[in-house]
């Protein structure tokens, strides 16, 4: 029985609805299609480098970097605190960890509108002390903290499956060589931990700078980030070109930090997603 | 003891952070007035409005089967490629692996919106068969992954064992390989119908006008302000997801008990 043969119907699937629609991307990216047929064309992504997308693509980044970073700071030392606990109060707490981000993303972001809305819980209650607070939604800071909190897991989970693998003889060893404790963590830990920290990087930053949702729900109808440039081409503007070449350049953007994490790890020797 | 007093302020306030909105949001679903801030009794009203809500009910009905139907072809599909690409020469073998791969990296819109091109293009019809081929594409790579570590730890000479002993190879198939696989294959399920009811960003480029899931609904109700029902019908969703997980998690455990044992 040649079972090889097995996976030829898959192969053809992925030809289908994976190769062939990104094809149609790139196709699309560099084609025009008028009355007078296909030219090519490289004037999307001429168009891509207009200063007002240039914007868009560096307000994207920097508000995905800045999350990322938020990401990082809270969650390495809640990565060594889950890391540190005995076996038992160890998974549960993990577990516990885990479990609001199988909650539905919209949800989360949907209940941080509830909660930041002009008549929500956080504006009555600090009505109730006598602060009037500014408009609490609609601001960039807003959606920051809506990526923060959708994403922090992505980030303390990796960190945490690094950590809890370190031998605890390697630090015993440090600590007898007359290591500070402060000593400990700067020159084994964290080193040890850095393919941890590069696998958070990517899964936060990645889903940050693609998001559309978030921008949309909790910065508002004109608050722009690349996805939603790019729902607005295919939704609204029907400029397929333009919108095509916007998703390459997204892609590539993608595909360079992942094989930078990628060839990082591999040099680290894992670390792993999970 | 300092230490040990901030450690357990810092995680309590993690915690805080990533379980108040929830809570909040749950909270709230069963208070009597539309008001987000202010308790104001104790009602399952918008539990029995949700349950009224013609377009809430349909989105139900078209994420249930959705995630069903997807997951099941997702499940039969995933399971014969995995068992293909194992038995791949390597150069073939780690191709597939990596295409396997792509839809999980690539970002969704990206994803989304290719499928959109796609269905535009053939001039298929977008609404709930093209939402459901889209469901399948994303959920394969979920299944093969699931089950491709089963194989790998599968006893080759078990099966050549059968065969030597009279089994034709599809009854070798069956008593042999399939048992030995089905948690991997069942748990692929599991998670592909996880992604499937969760999924918003490429169902809401796939779908065509009338056709949504509960996501797609709570997308635009949320566009135009909070409600109530929204908060209903995210508590149940999320009591729905957390049983899925227990059920998943519950079956992992087992199945990692089972493994340590035979070592």
């Amino acid at each position: 029985m040649k079972k090889h043969l097995m996976a030829y119907p898959y192969a053809l699937w992925i030809l289908i609805f994976i190769i062939v629609p990104l094809a149609l991307i790139l196709f699309y990216s560099v084609f025009s299609i008028d009355a007078e047929g296909i030219h090519f064309t490289l004037e999307h992504f001429r168009r891509v480098f207009e200063p007002i997308y240039l914007a868009v693509f560096f307000r994207s980044i920097k508000i995905a970097a800045i999350s990322t970073a938020i990401c990082l700071i809270l969650g390495y030392p809640m990565a060594m605190i889950l890391a540190s606990k005995n076996l038992s109060k160890k998974s549960l707490l993990v577990v516990l960890f885990v479990i609001p981000m199988w909650m539905n993303f919209l949800a989360r972001t949907y209940a941080w509108m509830t909660l930041l809305e002009k008549n929500g819980l956080i504006a009555t209650i600090m009505e109730f002390f006598g602060v009037e607070l500014p408009s609490l939604l609609y601001t960039e800071n807003t959606v920051i903290l809506g990526m923060v909190y959708n994403f922090l897991p992505f980030m303390v989970l990796p960190i945490y499956s690094v950590l809890v693998k370190i031998d605890k003889a390697v630090l015993e060893a440090a600590e007898d060589l007359g290591a500070t404790p402060i000593i400990v963590f700067r020159r084994v830990i964290f080193p040890l931990s850095l393919p941890g920290v590069s696998s958070g990087i990517i899964m936060v930053f990645m889903p940050a700078l693609t998001t559309f949702v978030i921008s949309r729900l909790l910065g508002g109808a004109h608050f722009t980030l690349i996805g939603n440039l790019i729902e607005q081409q295919f939704l609204t503007t029907m400029d397929w070109g333009f919108g095509s070449a916007l998703s390459v350049v997204l892609m590539l953007m993608i595909m360079v930090s992942m094989g930078v994490a990628m060839r990082y790890e591999k040099e680290n020797e894992g670390g792993g997603l999970w | 003891m300092v230490k040990t007093a901030l450690k357990r302020i810092y995680t309590f306030l993690i915690f805080l952070f990533l379980y108040a909105p929830i809570i909040v949001l749950i909270v709230f679903s069963f208070n009597e007035s539309k008001s987000r801030a202010h308790w104001t009794g104790f009602t399952f009203k918008w539990y029995v409005e949700m349950f009224k809500d013609q377009q809430i009910m349909t989105s139900l009905y078209y994420t249930v089967t959705i995630a069903l139907a997807a997951s099941v072809i997702a499940t039969i599909l995933g399971t014969i490629a995995a068992i293909g690409i194992h038995y791949m020469k390597k150069l073939p073998r780690t191709i597939m692996t990596n295409l396997t791969y792509l839809p999980v990296l690539n970002p969704d819109i990206v994803t989304g919106i290719s499928l959109m091109l796609l269905f535009i293009l053939v001039k298929f019809p977008r609404g709930f068969f093209s939402m459901l081929l889209a469901h399948i594409t994303f959920n394969l790579p979920y299944v093969i992954l699931s089950v491709m570590p089963k194989l790998k730890q599968l006893d080759n000479h078990l099966y050549d064992a059968a065969l030597d002993l009279g089994a034709t190879p599809g009854y070798a198939f069956r008593k042999v390989i399939l048992p030995q696989i089905a948690p991997g294959i069942f748990t692929g399920f599991l998670l592909a119908m996880t992604m499937s009811i969760d999924d918003f960003v490429i169902s809401f480029f796939t779908t065509g006008p009338g056709v949504s899931n509960l996501a797609i609904t709570i997308y635009s109700m949320a566009r135009k302000g909070v409600s109530p029902k929204i908060n209903a019908v995210l508590s149940i969703l999320f009591a729905g997801v957390i049983l899925m997980l227990l059920i998943i998690n519950n079956r992992m455990s087992r199945d990692n008990g089972r493994k340590e044992n035979a070592v």
